[in-house]
């Protein structure tokens, strides 16, 4: 059981839950930028949550199935065909042997997960199938994906033929934040700049974090001794231009840390394009732990409407 | 959101994540150590990360309450006080001091070459703790006169072993990686493998020793 890889399109990657853990010898757990899709997608094919898909930075994968199986797009909005015919995202699909999924570019959002039945099963390295870029190892060897790998896939549960679809989150264009470490030194003036700015995401935004510009940000914060830092962590550089961190980001860093993107919101840090404008709106403790909860309701609730069959 | 209740060297990273803060410096760092060990043993679902001076614990907020563990941070940080330090390893680094910011290293101390890489490999460092790149470790004990700024325009591409100086830090980059270093050196060593059984060459505590190689 393979699929083969015949456009990676800009970046594509294998992606799972990410390699918690290893903090301590600075290696991120990295993983899908937008965890919640992952899991979501998972849970439409018949995976385990944290089964490796593919992570396709804003569109362009071409590739074949090699066997009859069933997949899902999640996360971004892209047209996509198979075989030509226009199939649509955030259901579970059915592929014949031989068909050709062609993923467009995405129209809402950054990233879309590729989930398939069984999953993707590259080697475990440090106990994920996660690719991490930098360090160059796991996924599909410890690289993004190019044109002509063919790449494994573990054992599918038995689907039903039905194609159960997920309503996709709204991303919206704003991200809940707490106030970071550093909150409370920055004056009061580069404080509403933060949260009342519109922050355009530049080109040089990756799977380690997303450079923000907008109207210069003066501020006294000077370097911090390292610490450790996660995804969601909004870092303040003495030039004043914030880096959102996602899922790759290094494990320390020495910039002030005036917000944090709170963990409900982590998968929407990940799916806003270069060019795209996002605003921080400061939320409670509390509110931030209600929509964590929410949202984990939410997936509890959609794993036993979708019922699915025991291994 | 107040964190007024929280120990004042205690801060929430979101709500996920706490860093306790105390002044950097070598005896910190070792009580820190202790105090890391003693809270990975008693909280596993935790995840500890040592930084220079702090500790950052990352949790689940809807499985770990923020106030227990800002208890269990005390706690650790006062049995620290009496802790007997865990001996680390002593590990020698060959490296070729043939970096191409030697040259400007020197001339920034107002020194010769071998004064420099003389001053370089005479210390024993301490590795405080390993972060911004896998298996990269944060070194204590360089010698102030041979600390540089780091270059102006950071490179795009520096290599796996590179040895380098930035302000008065000296490390190992283990990934060939961006870097802002002055390159001093490189050392044929692997100071990360993700297929070894401890991933990391260096760990906190461990001793370090350049020893320079012609080949």
């Amino acid at each position: 059981m393979t699929v083969t890889i015949l456009k990676p399109g800009p970046l594509s990657s294998v992606q799972d839950a990410g390699r918690p853990g290893h903090g301590g010898i600075g290696l991120p757990a990295g993983g899908a930028c937008d965890a919640l899709a992952l899991q979501l997608g998972n849970l439409l094919v018949g995976n385990d949550q944290g089964a490796a898909g593919i992570e396709i930075s804003l569109g362009g994968l071409q590739l074949r199935f090699d066997r009859a199986c069933s997949f899902a797009l999640t996360g971004a909005l892209a047209d996509a065909t198979l075989d030509g015919v226009p199939v649509g995202c955030w259901r579970r699909l059915h592929a014949q042997a031989g068909q050709v999924l062609a993923v467009g570019y995405a129209v809402l959002g950054a990233r879309l997960l590729l989930c398939v039945a069984g999953g993707i099963e590259v080697p475990v390295v440090m106990g994920s199938r996660a690719t991490a870029l930098q360090s160059a190892i796991g996924g599909w060897q410890g690289r993004a994906l190019a044109a002509g790998d063919v790449l494994p896939l573990g054992e599918a549960r038995m689907l039903p033929v039905s194609e159960p679809a997920i309503r996709p989150p709204g991303r919206g264009d704003t991200l809940r934040v707490l106030p970071g470490p550093e909150w409370p030194l920055l004056e009061r003036s580069a404080q509403h700049q933060l949260l009342h700015a519109p922050w355009r995401l530049t080109p040089d935004s990756n799977r380690m974090g997303a450079k923000l510009a907008g109207p210069p940000l003066t501020h006294g914060l000077g370097a911090l001794p390292s610490h450790a830092v996660q995804p969601g962590v909004v870092q303040l550089p003495q030039a004043g231009q914030p880096i959102l961190l996602l899922a790759d980001a290094q494990v320390t860093g020495g910039y002030a840390k005036p917000l944090v993107v709170i963990q409900a919101d982590l998968w929407r840090a990940a799916q806003f394009r270069p060019g795209e404008s996002l605003h921080f709106a400061e939320v409670s403790a509390k509110d931030a732990l209600a929509a964590l909860q929410a949202q984990r309701d939410w997936l509890a609730r959609l794993r036993r409407v979708l019922k699915l069959p025991q291994r | 959101m107040t964190d007024e209740e929280l120990h004042p060297g205690i801060q929430l990273l979101g709500e996920a994540a706490l860093v306790f803060s105390v002044a950097p410096g070598l005896q910190a760092q070792q009580r820190l150590w202790a105090a890391c060990r003693w809270l990975q043993q008693r909280h596993a679902d935790v995840e500890w990360v040592l930084g220079m001076g702090n500790l950052t614990a990352r949790f689940d907020p809807l499985v770990i309450k923020a106030t227990r563990l800002e208890r269990a941070l005390e706690t650790a940080w006062a049995a620290s006080a009496d802790a007997v330090p865990a001996p680390g390893k002593q590990v020698e680094i060959p490296v070729r001091y043939t970096g191409a910011d030697l040259a400007h290293v020197a001339e920034h101390a107002g020194l010769t070459v071998a004064e420099v890489i003389a001053l370089h490999t005479s210390p024993d460092y301490t590795v405080f703790c390993l972060g911004f790149l896998p298996g990269f470790a944060y070194l204590g004990g360089l010698d102030e006169r041979i600390a540089c700024p780091r270059r102006a325009e950071p490179r795009l591409k520096v290599p796996a072993g590179a040895i380098g100086i930035a302000g008065s830090q000296t490390g190992i980059y283990p990934l060939a990686s961006p870097g802002g270093w002055q390159l001093i050196g490189r050392t044929s060593l692997s100071l990360f493998d993700a297929a070894a059984a401890t991933p990391a060459l260096l760990a906190p505590g461990d001793t370090v020793r350049f020893v320079e190689v012609t080949r």
